[in-house]
């Protein structure tokens, strides 16, 4: 595999309308000649599991801080011992990844001490841990939501004055926008406070499933250790308890106009039922409609809670299949029972009562480690995210108030350190009682930055770049970007090949053969016909309702643990991840065969 | 008093009128071991012959005080007791039972004259142990209800042929002792057929099924005649683990003169063999054999052509593996705290292979 090389990030040619493209991100998150040596010499992949799509200038903010903390916590915390972090990288726009070993065996071994002391401090006293966890990130959310940003007032009012306060208005509003990123930051080291940690344990209950049945299907072992009632499953579980209330409540047929959600509102307003539904409503959409419709990543995903036409329009569905009679429940009972048999069985399987042992006590130790790996996202990516974007936009309204921005979301094309700058010049502007300059600067440098990112978004990345490894043993890595030595050999045969099987990963089992539709965003959803194949970059939580109707899933990113792979195990559906290619190669109205139980996706006919 | 009992609806309680091998017959299908489809002829339709004071007498008569050193003779009084059973009058309800069971079996398999293999299995109340193998008549291809018939009296009239008389004259049994049930069983006309071990023989993986298939009768695998279709099926979850389809020369099927070896020269050499849900049902029986028997097994297996598609995948026989099962399963016991086992984890390459497929 040694003998061919993905392509330079130094030989690809800047895309038509993109030549400024540094000037969007920060200086040390670019390729440069500065570096060149030690760039063109690593191995980068695209993570397209968290940013498929170009990153706007502000959005760097969280790729740079959950990369930086996910390796912060490998190498200063825990001091795992054959991994360094993971650098990282933005290439027109598109987020890169590079996973730093420990090269000297030396250095490994004497990392071990260390790591049994500190990971065996969290493995020991992890239920406490992880419930301080949920007060923490429980906390930092209160915090968050206390973030005041308020337009700068003509005058101080009177009690600032009278109380002796000594500070104004412009300067809670930049501490206020310091407030934010720090919490931000925070977030991020709360993230990868049990991550790692938890795939490791995963990851030794994993190899020891493989010493003792070589060939056990993977699914196998993640459906021994996934929850059976998760937070995930959350807020589309909310959804249906909503949907079940409005059919009982005959209030469904308001949301025909789902579309239009203030209409439904006053509609449902006018009566009793309606308002006991609003009531339940609003019961449920704090925490758990503060759920993006996309990763969470990006300023541009769609949160439920501001945009009630995305729940409602899935409420109008789900009441639709309770009317013909479908039940919606998951079959928890079943679920459980099904994976203890799985347990059962495996167990009888080995030879003696100490091989039983050892099983149950690192299958104990998944079991406790997993429920965070399952649920963090939630609270990160979905609920804290919605709050820290709520707040970004309400600075952006702020400035767009003053004539900086020509509409609030603008905020995003400035980078995360200019936003100081141009609350500075407003600040300073009002204190100075003379113009700022931003009116005339920014709205001229957004349009040219949004002209950049439009470039950039046309641009397809290449799933890898650099030299590839000779084999894929960073575990992080796999678990979580589902890259083994056999996908990036895929890769390279992919990239000139473009008849045969598509390979990925065997994610969740079963063969199926339907007609192909490729959609690249949750807000194409409605296109999805009944028993059609999903094709996609990826799917998130706020997809959920879409799996009763597909009969299998294709992604173009995501291993066993991605969140398409989770939902099909669940659902009973095949689903082949992490084909690279998927959304490139396959076209709407292909008949394809899905076999979920070996990686790969045939294009039977066109 | 019944006539018929098919082996799916076999029980306990039946095993007396119905003689060693279909009582096995039945057990290991309603185990869910699917052997041929098929009926047992019971000892109380052979009761009517046996109880006929005519043959009794004849056989009192003819071998009470009978020699069998005495060869120039057996031949003729064989021939004479089994003329008279052959000939014996049975209740029109009896032949009836048979027809109606033939009936049945060959709407099953859409063909009015579906081969069958009428099969002895005796039995003895007095004699719980005798094992008879071998020593009554089995007919193979039988076709028609009429000749279903015959054959059924055959091989009541088969505890006279002169090695069955000899037999119990040597072990000193009585000769009216034994009576006489028949198997009416289904011929298998494979459209696939192999074998499978109930763990992996690479890799001694008792969490795997492997399977090797070919296209017609099993002989071509057995005999390594072909190089087969090999799949692996997990045990617990039923999931293909592998397959790897290969090209398939040959295959043996009925011909003019029986079961004849073939050139495949169609499409069909580099098809797979098997179908998925084919390839799970083959698991499934051989996993149920494993676990009916308690130790890794090695069976036969054969997909027929007339059955049904849920019910086409029979298991022809099933002995004990014997290469792996006698050596020791290796200990994945770890010794110490998991730490220490995490920390291996982590700095082995093992993740290099955690693809599954």
């Amino acid at each position: 595999m040694s003998e061919r090389r993905f392509p330079s990030p130094f030989d690809i040619p800047v895309p038509d309308g993109a030549e400024d493209w540094t000037d969007l991100y920060s200086y040390s998150s670019v390729f440069s000649e500065d570096r060149r040596e030690h760039e063109e010499q690593a191995f980068w992949f695209q993570d397209g599991v968290h940013w498929p799509m170009a990153l706007t200038p502000w959005d760097a903010t969280f790729f740079e801080y959950a990369i930086a903390s996910l390796s912060q916590y490998n190498t200063r915390h825990y001091v795992i011992p054959p991994a360094m972090g993971i650098d990282y990288r933005i290439l027109y726009g598109y987020a890169y990844l590079s996973p730093v070993g420990v090269a000297d065996p030396a250095e490994v071994e004497s990392r071990i001490p260390e790591f049994m002391e500190r990971a065996g401090h969290y493995f020991a006293n992890w239920d406490d841990l992880y419930a301080n966890w949920l007060e923490k990130i429980r906390g930092l959310i209160h915090d968050m939501e206390l973030v005041h940003i308020e337009p700068l007032p003509d005058r101080e009012p009177l009690e600032v004055v009278t109380e002796g306060r000594g500070t104004g208005s412009g300067m809670a509003l930049m501490e206020a926008y310091h407030r934010i990123v720090d919490l931000g930051l925070k977030l991020w080291q709360y993230h990868f406070e049990f991550l790692n940690l938890g795939y490791a344990a995963y990851l030794d209950f994993f190899g020891f499933c493989k010493q003792a049945w070589p060939n056990i299907p993977d699914l196998a072992i993640a459906k021994m250790v996934a929850g059976v009632d998760v937070d995930l499953f959350r807020p589309d579980d909310e959804l249906k308890k909503l949907s079940r209330l409005a059919v009982e409540l005959d209030l469904d047929g308001h949301f025909a106009s789902a579309d239009r959600p203030d209409a439904v509102d006053e509609a449902l307003g006018a009566s009793d039922e309606g308002r006991r539904w609003l009531a339940a409503w609003s019961e449920s959409a704090e925490p758990w409609f503060n759920f993006s419709s996309g990763s969470g990543f990006y300023h541009s995903d769609q949160i439920w809670i501001e945009h009630r036409e995305i729940p409602y329009a899935f409420i109008r569905n789900y009441s639709k299949m309770l009317r013909e009679g479908t039940d919606l429940a998951r079959p928890l009972e079943k679920i459980r029972a099904e994976r203890d048999r799985i347990v059962t069985e495996y167990a009888e399987l080995l030879p003696s009562d100490e091989d039983r042992a050892t099983f149950e006590q690192k299958l104990g130790l998944a079991r406790v480690v997993f429920p965070y790996v399952e649920n963090h996202n939630f609270y990160v990516e979905h609920w804290s995210h919605s709050v820290l974007w709520r707040k970004m936009r309400e600075l952006g309204r702020v400035l767009a108030k003053e004539g900086f921005f020509a509409e609030e979301d603008d905020i995003f094309f400035l980078k995360r350190n200019e936003v100081p700058e141009a609350l500075w010049d407003m600040y300073s502007a009002w204190a100075v009682g003379a113009p700022s300059r931003g009116p005339a600067y920014w709205p001229r440098e957004i349009d040219r930055r949004k002209q950049i990112v439009s470039a950039l978004e046309k641009w397809s990345p290449p799933p890898a770049l650099g030299a590839p490894p000779e084999v894929v043993t960073e575990p992080f890595t796999i678990m979580l970007w589902g890259i083994t030595s056999e996908s990036v050999a895929g890769w390279l045969g992919g990239s000139d090949d473009d008849s045969g099987d598509l390979k990925g990963m065997a994610a969740s089992p079963g063969v199926v053969e339907g007609l192909a539709r490729v959609i690249f965003s949750p807000a194409e959803i409605d296109q999805v016909q009944d028993g059609e194949i999903l094709v996609a970059p990826l799917t998130a939580p706020s997809w959920a309702p879409i799996f009763g109707r597909i009969q299998a899933t294709v992604t173009d990113v995501g291993g066993m643990m991605s969140h398409a792979a989770i939902v099909c195990r669940e659902y009973g559906l095949p689903a082949v991840t992490g084909t690279a290619f998927g959304t490139k190669r396959i076209k709407t109205g292909q008949r394809l065969r899905v076999d979920g139980s070996n990686g790969t996706v045939t294009v039977l006919e066109d | 008093m019944s006539y018929v009992v098919w082996f799916a609806e076999f029980q306990p309680e039946h095993a007396g009128q119905l003689g060693g091998k279909c009582a096995s017959l039945g057990t290991m299908t309603v185990a869910g071991m699917p052997v041929p489809p098929g009926f047992a002829v019971t000892t109380d339709a052979y009761r009517f012959v046996h109880a006929n004071p005519e043959i009794a007498n004849a056989v009192h008569s003819l071998l009470g005080s009978f020699d069998p050193s005495n060869l120039g003779k057996l031949a003729a009084v064989s021939l004479e007791l089994r003329n008279l059973v052959e000939s014996a009058p049975v209740p029109t309800e009896v032949e009836d039972s048979v027809r109606e069971g033939y009936a049945a079996l060959a709407e099953m398999c859409s063909d009015p004259r579906v081969p069958v293999a009428v099969r002895s299995s005796a039995t003895s109340e007095d004699l719980p142990d005798a094992s008879f193998a071998g020593e009554h008549e089995t007919y193979l291809w039988v076709q028609g209800p009429e000749a279903v018939l015959s054959m059924v009296r055959r091989c009541w009239s088969s505890l006279f042929t002169e090695r069955a008389i000899a037999y119990r004259a040597q072990m000193k049994y009585p000769h009216d002792s034994v009576q006489m049930c028949v198997a009416v069983q289904k011929m298998v006309r494979p459209k696939a057929a192999g074998v499978a071990f109930t763990l992996n023989p690479r890799d001694g993986d008792r969490s795997q099924v492997a399977i090797d298939s070919s296209w017609g009768f099993g002989e071509a695998v057995v005999a390594g005649e072909v190089t087969p279709d090999n799949y692996l099926v997990d045990k617990v979850l039923y999931e293909i683990t592998k397959r790897q389809v290969s090209s398939k020369e040959y295959e043996y099927r009925l011909g003019e003169n029986g079961v004849e070896r073939v050139a495949i020269v169609d499409e069909r050499r580099e098809q797979p063999s098997l179908d998925d849900a084919e390839i799970k049902a083959v698991a499934r029986l051989a996993r149920t054999a494993e676990k009916h028997y308690g130790c890794p097994q090695d069976v036969e297996w054969a997909v027929d052509l007339d059955l049904p598609d849920d019910a086409n995948v029979l298991l022809l026989q099933s002995r004990p593996e014997t290469v792996w099962s006698r050596r020791p399963v290796p200990s994945v016991a770890t010794q110490g705290d998991y730490m220490a086992s995490i920390v291996a984890t982590l700095t082995s390459p093992l993740h290099a292979q955690s693809k599954s497929g």
